[in-house]
């Protein structure tokens, strides 16, 4: 039987708010009520507007110049967002105009940092500058050459390896915008691969994974940054074997590890 | 060499495995992998060839190397020749015939089960309609027991998807009682944990179970992790109802998913000695979906619908409560669209079917497929039509740590009013017995049951 005495709503409240799950909706007979549906709709809206739209890379680059930082623009050999989508192994080389672009870049470089939509561009757009300034303010110039910002357009994780094989540089960090969720259209994902080739795994990266002021916010999201790049220098490896133990450290203690590398 | 000359015009398929993947309705993935058809017509043209070949040639040419791959082994050294009899003289095409007539019932088509390999049911997916898959798998039931009995005819059961972005207790319990309000979960109540860390896995097998014990449910819980998370938990004594894995359709797409047939077999075994299923022992939940044997580079230039039903053919040497295709979850490189998902499906369930699994399927996509949640409702009634075991309850379709979308409670709600399904039978029963559904079954207005107070103290 069904309990007659008052709901404790009170507390399916306080369960509520444990979980973003669209959770407690309300239904009408079998079905979603009419603004449950509409609130769906809408997130899915901005998802797909998330997917299809094109960073404005003129835009991002002149906030980058105008903050003094070197950026070079770069071309991944998928032509349009079809064949971005339809074929990754496109969207993880560098077009030819792009590598001989780079190929005059070339140089000794310690880290290079790698800026491409992916399937966010406003994940980029919102959130690379942030965590950018605030890695390279961590870092010590003395010790860290970085190569020119490089900014690419219609680029998978993979490009990375194929900018950082180009350039010569040591260590590459892709920012990219991540496949939105419904929740979340605007994540932005950071690789680091040690020793940039093309034909490097997943499993030989470390990943950050959604950040986003919501999500993993920008100043945690540098300070890990910081972290992996120091001990993917130190022990001369990304991937599985260097796990992120970032959290376990106070911010003191990688300011020193920042001074003594 | 295979070949066919259609109004002048000769085609030519080198070897089986070619013909398989240029006779495969049209689908990104096997474009990406360089195998499918070049037109529309040679796709026809194989199909034709296809149709003509003897069904006995799939017993004597591996599309995968025997040498090479314990899967072709385990299919082929399985494959029952007496079961096979009353089909071994047939076509592909005089098979899909045999198929829909209207003499063959589903106990012909349970006796075949074992006669049939995968890639035969694969052949004859492939000239086979969508109205086709459905007609033909809605002649076949099959019937798993653990705590209930899932996949009779006349049923739709789900499972209840609580996941949460960081696995947060409360979080899950919360989406977990949400489902039941709205009665879900006679499948399983199955998280995917954000993290495969072991302590996390075992909070969240012993939350799962206290809230079943706590309101009496005879269904199952899973906590979705890697086999060898699960089994170094059943070894602590974590209460496992349900072991899980991702599996593949080659011997290097399980190694990808860092598995092996010895590995499933040891935590078959260890499922079943915890006796912990009160009315079957069907102690295995397997997901699938095409493309993952390609995205580990790990396919053999096969198409990826084929080597899905080798998949299948894995599953079925572990008699599974649960195994069901993520078909949309792989994104738009291997199911470009609605149209291509909603066609992977019906064969993937199709060929389940027939392979004597208890097909369910989660209906999804991912935002950037060409799909959304029309293409999901009809894909979903679709699959209810053809006699789907279960699909995914998702709290408004929306799988907040996974990042895609998928049905949800509210959703196998609809799909059971509109076909007129039910349950499983002991889960209708705990329904009506809690006061949730009345005496015709139907959801009563939302108020929350005696017996789900305790669960509030969590709060």
């Amino acid at each position: 039987m069904a309990d007659d005495r008052p709901t404790p709503l009170d507390k399916m409240s306080m369960l509520r708010s444990a979980t973003p799950a669209r959770i407690f909706l309300p239904r009408a007979g079998a079905a979603l009520t009419t603004r449950a549906t509409l609130d769906f709709q809408l997130a899915h809206a901005e998802a797909r507007d998330a997917v299809e739209e094109r960073l404005d890379a003129d835009r991002l680059f002149d906030e980058l110049t105008s903050r003094g930082l070197t950026a070079v623009r770069v071309k991944s050999a998928a032509r349009d967002r079809r064949s971005f989508l339809l074929r990754p192994d496109l969207g993880r080389k560098l077009d030819d105009d792009s590598r001989q672009h780079l190929k005059a870049l070339a140089g000794d470089y310690d880290l290079s940092f790698v800026i491409a939509e992916g399937l966010s561009a406003r994940a980029i757009a919102r959130h690379a500058i942030p965590v950018l300034e605030r890695a390279l303010q961590s870092l010590d110039r003395t010790s860290w050459k970085i190569a020119p910002i490089v900014l690419a357009e219609q680029g998978r994780v993979a490009l990375g390896d194929d900018i950082g094989e180009t350039l010569g540089a040591r260590l590459v960090a892709v920012f990219i915008g991540e496949r939105p969720g419904l929740s979340s259209p605007d994540s932005m994902g950071v690789y680091l691969t040690f020793a940039p080739r093309v034909g490097r795994t997943d499993a030989e990266r470390n990943c950050l994974s959604n950040i986003r002021p919501q999500g993993l916010p920008y100043a945690d999201a540098a300070r890990k940054l910081v972290y992996l790049c120091h001990e993917a220098r130190r022990r001369q490896l990304t991937g599985v074997d260097l796990k992120d133990e970032a959290d376990t450290l106070p911010s003191g203690e990688l300011r020193a590890i920042d001074a003594k590398s | 060499m295979y070949a066919t000359t259609i109004r002048g015009t000769s085609y030519r398929f080198p070897d089986l495995k070619t013909l398989m993947a240029k006779a495969t309705p049209l689908r990104s993935g096997d474009c990406l992998a360089g195998i499918a058809a070049m037109s529309a017509a040679e796709r026809v043209a194989a199909q034709m060839a296809l149709a003509d070949l003897p069904l006995s040639v799939f017993l004597n040419e591996a599309l995968v190397p025997y040498e090479e791959d314990e899967v072709t082994r385990l299919i082929l050294d399985g494959h029952d020749r007496n079961a096979f009899a009353p089909i071994a003289s047939l076509t592909v095409g005089e098979f899909r015939d045999w198929l829909l007539s209207d003499a063959v019932d589903e106990d012909a088509l349970a006796a075949l089960t074992f006669g049939i390999t995968p890639e035969m049911a694969a052949a004859v997916s492939k000239i086979c309609r969508n109205q086709d898959l459905i007609l033909i798998a809605a002649k076949r039931r099959v019937v798993t027991k653990f705590r209930n009995t899932l996949g009779l005819r006349g049923r739709l059961s789900s499972r209840i998807q609580p996941n949460h972005p960081t696995d947060d207790a409360r979080g899950v319990l919360a989406s977990a009682i949400d489902g039941l309000l709205l009665g879900n979960g006679d499948a399983v109540i199955g998280v995917n944990p954000a993290s495969d860390s072991p302590e996390q896995c075992y909070e969240l097998l012993s939350l799962l179970d206290e809230l079943r014990e706590t309101l009496n449910i005879p269904t199952q819980s899973c906590v979705l992790a890697h086999v060898t998370t699960t089994l170094q938990l059943m070894e602590r004594h974590a209460p496992v109802d349900l072991v899980f894995q991702s599996i593949g359709g080659t011997q290097a797409a399980n190694s990808s998913f860092g598995i092996d047939l010895a590995l499933l077999r040891e935590s078959h075994e260890a499922a079943l000695a915890l006796r912990r299923g009160t009315i079957g022992d069907n102690v295995m939940y397997f997901e699938t979906g095409q493309g993952s044997a390609l995205s580990a580079n790990a396919h053999w230039n096969c198409d990826q619908q084929t080597l899905e039903a080798r998949a299948y053919g894995v599953a079925r040497m572990f008699d599974p409560l649960l195994i069901n295709t993520v078909v949309g979850f792989i994104g738009p490189e291997y199911l470009f669209d609605g149209k291509q998902i909603t066609r992977a499906a019906l064969e993937d369930h199709f060929c389940g079917k027939l392979l004597g699994l208890p097909m369910g399927c989660d209906v999804c996509y991912t935002n950037h497929a060409e799909a959304d949640q029309n293409d999901m409702d009809d894909l979903l009634t679709l699959l209810a039509v053809a006699g789907v075991n279960y699909v995914m309850g998702v709290p408004g379709a929306d799988d907040v740590m996974l990042n895609y979308q998928s049905t949800s409670y509210h959703d196998v709600l609809a799909v059971r009013r509109m076909l007129n399904l039910a349950p499983a039978p002991e889960f209708a029963q705990w329904l009506a017995d809690v006061g949730l559904t009345d005496a015709r079954g139907e959801l009563q207005a939302p108020a929350l049951p005696a017996s789900f107070a305790p669960l509030l103290e969590r709060a």
